[in-house]
């Protein structure tokens, strides 16, 4: 029997390896080749504690960032199983052939938002894909051992659960329309919800977020939606927002906006000593409130004149062909206008420290799961999150190994979201679930969601996750990490817990769920 | 811009081909990308003998020329649909058709697993550690940009889906493998690749200036013909 992943960018591709390493099977379900996974995306780099810049790093101090970064927010025994696995994650890496610039020491690391050392390996600014290409390599290696079965162009139609329990999943080939039931333990990894976004977003087409929508539907917890990420340093570029690395901010780029026509360094004046590299969600909430100063012009600029030119070709050439290619604008000569832009989705569907989602035998992992970034991802964290929790999973998949599960198909049509329909939604939420949010606006972002006419039942699925992340955001009267209320501006102690959504009798159900303590050994 | 965009249409594998035109009115800083996804947002969009246009199947995921995903024929070349704008389009004639290289699945979508079939076959992994040069750094990092897309398989004079010669999109992710093996470490894939690239390659180079990625495509191959044939392994 064999183990089904639905997503093949880096969790899937994670959970896979780690399953073919102890010799269990795969069933590698992806819409697309791993090429075309939201994971090549990823620029800046992925974190852990190499401790090779003579810096004193620790485990625990990269522990604490993430924890800080995220507000306190995340589950402590899970970041810690996170920080404590990243070196060998990296160094693994390294012997799969990702080409890191080494030193003396070894992996040569740099600074990263929110982070107070050196803690983040990168290949220029093109880290996952360099991650991808090796760990697709990895795994084509089980390919030929029989141990990954891959189900390309296929897509996801059902989770075979009863009674919470998850017996396997029904998928469908998007060429020939066959539909195939795979039994046993699934472990979902199709990434984060970039689908309730169409366009706003810096990810991909392919994150629809039609699994946490069918997670919904079938009963299964989601957790933390109104937690996302709005990126400092976007443009606007045909149909998306481009992302520009925090790898520019990292290497010395400075944010500056005109005020009285002379350049304000604003991040630097209000934050001395993380300056540019605050958590994101910081980064992002200044620039809305300087632009928003009758002094200040509506512009903010990203400056990166003063990054020498060695740092340049050996870490940065490709960030500089993106600017020159999308903007025209050199930034080697020129400072290039950013905005905001949503990035990351911390939320997703619940999972607990083992990755276990709240139905039996079904496991999420990467950004579809919830889990380690709390109220605000750190930069660095998505890479590592996305192996170690495919890791995870794959671990737990195999500790609760049940040969007895059997699927059927429920003969359940398939449907898909169409794109006006996508459009339409999108439109709403990119309106209403901006970075500063409040009560009368969240209010009216589900009204007017409940108007909106869905025409099957993946658009239903579709409007029902987008009205639970509305009413996840109306429900949290606090501002935290990427969560920020006008309205309630305080950060609230007693919020310090997670919210839950829920369907239950067809009715959405939001509550709070405590977060477990650090455990001391 | 005013467009007349013609597609090369087909509802399924097993039917025909067909050209359909629609007239079209898109600002030039649109990507053709872009375009496809406006087209299919539109509610009643008719084609140039008023049926209507329908949805039209393309496939793309980043939009921003990272994941090779939207690869088309454009204006008779292959290149990614978000990697090119409209203004380029100086006629105003825009024609887009499926690559041609690859059985056609519907409209402008096409089956690329030839692509990583071939990728398993030549056991393109690495059997032990990476050996990591200073030289081949670079190197390194460049073919492992590969996208996977395809359009350097499209102008191949000779690459077909049931040959034997594999073309650019194995020699390039192959180069990366090679390039970190061991003198004493030699593995499949060094006679694999002989057999699946080194005999096949008319040298032609047509594949040459294509690569979306700007990949140096030349320099891979010499490299991976340096180590696989002439056995002149990276050492520092």
């Amino acid at each position: 029997m064999s183990i089904t992943i639905i997503g093949a960018g880096l969790a899937g591709l994670s959970a896979a390896l780690t399953l073919a390493e102890q010799g269990f099977a795969s069933n590698l379900v992806s819409a697309q080749a791993s090429e075309r996974a939201q994971s090549v995306m990823a620029e800046g780099g992925i974190n852990a504690c190499l401790n090779t810049m003579d810096e004193d790093d620790t485990v625990e101090n990269h522990f604490e960032d993430t924890m800080r970064g995220g507000v306190y927010l995340a589950d402590p025994n899970a970041v810690q199983g996170l920080c404590t696995h990243a070196p060998e994650i990296v160094r693994k890496f390294y012997a799969l052939g990702v080409p890191f610039p080494t030193n003396e020491n070894g992996i040569i690391q740099r600074n990263f938002g929110g982070q107070k050392k050196k803690r983040t390996a990168f290949v220029k600014s093109s880290t996952g894909k360099m991650l991808m290409t090796a760990l697709i390599d990895e795994v084509r290696k089980y390919e030929a051992k029989g141990l990954v079965t891959r189900y390309p162009h296929h897509r996801l139609v059902s989770l075979a659960i009863h009674e919470n329990k998850c017996s396997g999943a029904v998928i469908i080939d998007t060429y020939s329309r066959q539909r195939t039931v795979l039994s046993g333990g699934v472990i979902l990894a199709s990434g984060g919800m970039s689908g309730l976004f169409d366009g706003l977003t810096t990810g991909t087409t392919q994150n629809t977020a039609e699994t946490a929508a069918l997670c919904l539907e079938q009963g299964v917890a989601l957790a933390n939606l109104e937690f996302i990420q709005y990126h400092p340093t976007t443009i606007g570029i045909s149909g998306k927002r481009l992302l520009i690395s925090e790898a520019a901010r990292g290497e010395g780029g400075r944010l500056f906006v005109r005020r009285n026509g002379t350049p304000w360094y604003f991040m630097e004046e209000k934050y001395p000593e993380l300056k540019n590299l605050m958590p994101r969600d910081v980064v992002s909430a200044e620039m809305v409130t300087v632009t928003a100063m009758s002094d200040c012009e509506k512009q903010v600029y990203l400056d990166m004149t003063g990054i020498d030119k060695t740092v340049w070709k050996s870490r940065l050439s490709d960030l500089r062909e993106q600017c020159i290619h999308y903007l025209d604008i050199d930034p080697v000569k020129q400072p290039i206008p950013v905005s905001p832009g949503i990035h990351y989705f911390m939320g997703g569907i619940w999972v607990d420290e083992q990755h276990r989602t709240s139905a039996k035998y079904l496991y999420a992992a990467g950004e579809g799961a919830c889990q380690y970034h709390g109220a605000n991802r750190l930069g660095g964290n998505s890479l590592l999150g996305a192996v170690y929790g495919g890791q995870t999973a794959a671990r737990t998949v195999i500790s609760e190994m049940n040969p007895s599960l059997r699927a059927t198909d429920d003969d359940v049509a398939y449907t898909e979201v169409s794109p006006r329909f996508r459009a339409a939604v999108s439109a709403v939420l990119g309106k209403y679930l901006k970075i500063l949010r409040e009560e009368t606006e969240l209010r009216e972002a589900i009204r007017v969601l409940q108007e909106l006419q869905p025409q099957n039942d993946a658009e239903e699925r579709l409007l029902r996750l987008a009205e639970a992340t509305a009413k996840s955001a109306l429900f949290r009267t606090e501002s935290r990490g990427a969560h920020r209320r006008t309205d309630y501006p305080e950060t609230d102690a007693s919020w310090q817990q997670q919210t839950v959504v829920i369907l239950r009798d067809n009715e959405l159900c939001i509550t709070r769920r405590k977060l477990p303590e650090r455990r001391t050994s | 811009m005013k467009l007349i965009i013609e597609i090369l249409r087909q509802r399924d594998s097993a039917s025909e081909p067909y050209r359909q035109k629609i007239s079209y009115e898109a600002p030039p800083e649109d990507t053709v990308a872009t375009l496809l996804s406006k087209l299919n947002r539109e509610q009643e969009l008719t084609d140039m003998t008023g049926k209507p246009v329908g949805r039209i199947e393309w496939q793309c995921s980043c939009l921003q020329k990272k994941c090779g995903s939207c690869a088309m024929r454009v204006n008779g070349v292959p290149r990614l649909a978000c990697d090119t704008k409209l203004s380029e389009c100086k006629s105003g004639k825009l024609l887009l058709e499926p690559l041609r290289k690859f059985p056609t699945v519907c409209d402008l979508v096409v089956d690329r697993s030839v692509m990583m079939t071939h990728l398993l076959s030549i056991h393109n992994w690495l059997e032990q550690s990476a050996h990591h040069t200073g030289k081949a750094l670079e190197l390194c990092y460049d073919a492992s940009r590969c996208l996977q897309c395809g359009c350097c398989l499209e102008v191949c004079p000779n690459f077909f889906a049931e040959g034997d010669f594999y073309g650019a999109a194995a020699f390039v992710p192959a180069s990366r493998v090679l390039s970190q093996l061991r003198r004493e470490q030699p593995q499949d894939l060094s006679e694999f690749y002989r057999r699946n690239v080194y005999n096949g390659c008319g040298k032609s180079l047509s594949c040459r200036d294509i690569c979306p990625a700007g990949i140096d495509i030349e320099q891979k191959l010499a490299t991976s013909n340096a180590v696989a044939v002439w056995k002149r392994y990276f050492k520092k």
